[in-house]
């Protein structure tokens, strides 16, 4: 029988122990970072583009290193690119709509 | 009957059930987060003037919710991380600090809302606090589902301990995957709402 478990070595687990507080000190800074960003009032689009590109950064170690995604398997990779193409034109379709403006100076 | 493919992997996926299971779900929580974001763009974009998050919301109160949520993602990690080095007293203390910063997560956000209810700002009052306390609202829920799934694999829950550990294990490790994603889903939440 093969399980998880099987894979992981009492060293495995320190190591990753260490990987787990190096990034929740990287979280913690990159808060303050977020927040500092936020107090400079930049013209709005730098600000915008700022804060969500320190929330990436942010939301890639969460899942990367305290969801395992830098090590999983190839299915679920699978999955979650299916779930990012949806997100996208998700996300597309307003902007989209914003940039052809029709509906919004009617 | 028993549940198949709980600890050992199956060949075809090269996953337990429970693993891939819990992986679609988020999969279908992306896309209902994803919705409201959208939603979010839309009203944004295309409203004549849009306040500063800053200018209605407190920050430094969000901020500490953020760093509070943060910490308590690592605590989950070192939960499993625990169960793995087969140390249960260890788990039941970092579980416990989990929950307790879910906790402390739901009451700032208590007083958080209880000002604006005072200052008669409601989801009524305009399309900024609408999103807001819905996004928020919503997010909240899943802090408290994820809070209850923690505190049942705590309580009555770890007698699986017991008698089958690594299924215990993978149990902490899938709720640890969905509180993970709160944390990530707060991350994009606090910028857009309370700094932009």
């Amino acid at each position: 029988m093969t399980t998880d478990h099987a894979a992981h070595t009492a060293a495995d687990i320190d190591r990753h122990v260490r990987v787990y507080i190096t990034v929740f000190v990287a979280l913690m800074a990159l808060t303050i970072v977020t927040v500092a960003i936020s107090r400079v009032h930049l013209p709005i689009h730098l600000a915008v583009t700022l804060a969500l590109l320190v929330a990436i950064v942010k939301g890639s170690l969460v899942a990367c290193y305290f969801m395992h995604l830098i090590s999983e398997k190839k299915l679920i990779y699978a999955v979650l690119l299916l779930t990012v193409a949806f997100f996208v034109v998700l996300l597309a379709v307003p902007a989209i709509t914003h940039s052809n403006g029709f509906w919004i100076h009617e | 009957m028993d549940i198949p493919y709980t600890v050992e992997i199956r060949r075809d996926t090269g996953l337990t059930n429970g693993k891939i299971g819990i992986w679609l779900f988020l999969a279908s929580e992306v896309m209902l987060f994803g919705a409201l974001f959208a939603s979010y763009i839309l009203i944004r974009t295309g409203a004549p003037s849009w306040p500063r998050g800053d200018t209605i919301l407190n920050v430094p109160l969000a901020t500490f919710n953020t760093l509070v949520l943060i910490s308590s993602s690592v605590t989950m990690v070192m939960a499993w991380a625990s169960l793995m080095r087969g140390r249960f007293g260890t788990f039941r203390l970092y579980l416990g600090t989990t929950i307790v910063l879910g906790f402390v997560f739901l009451v700032v956000k208590y007083f958080e809302y209880s000002h604006k209810f005072h200052d008669d700002l409601f989801p009524s009052t305009n399309n900024f606090l609408a999103i807001y306390f819905t996004l928020t609202g919503l997010h909240m829920l899943h802090v408290l589902g994820g809070m209850a799934v923690n505190a049942y694999l705590l309580g009555p829950g770890s007698k699986l301990w017991k008698t089958n550990p690594a299924w215990f294990t993978n149990r902490v490790e899938n709720s640890g995957l969905f509180w993970h994603f709160v944390d990530l889903v707060w991350i994009f939440l606090f910028p857009t709402l309370y700094l932009l």
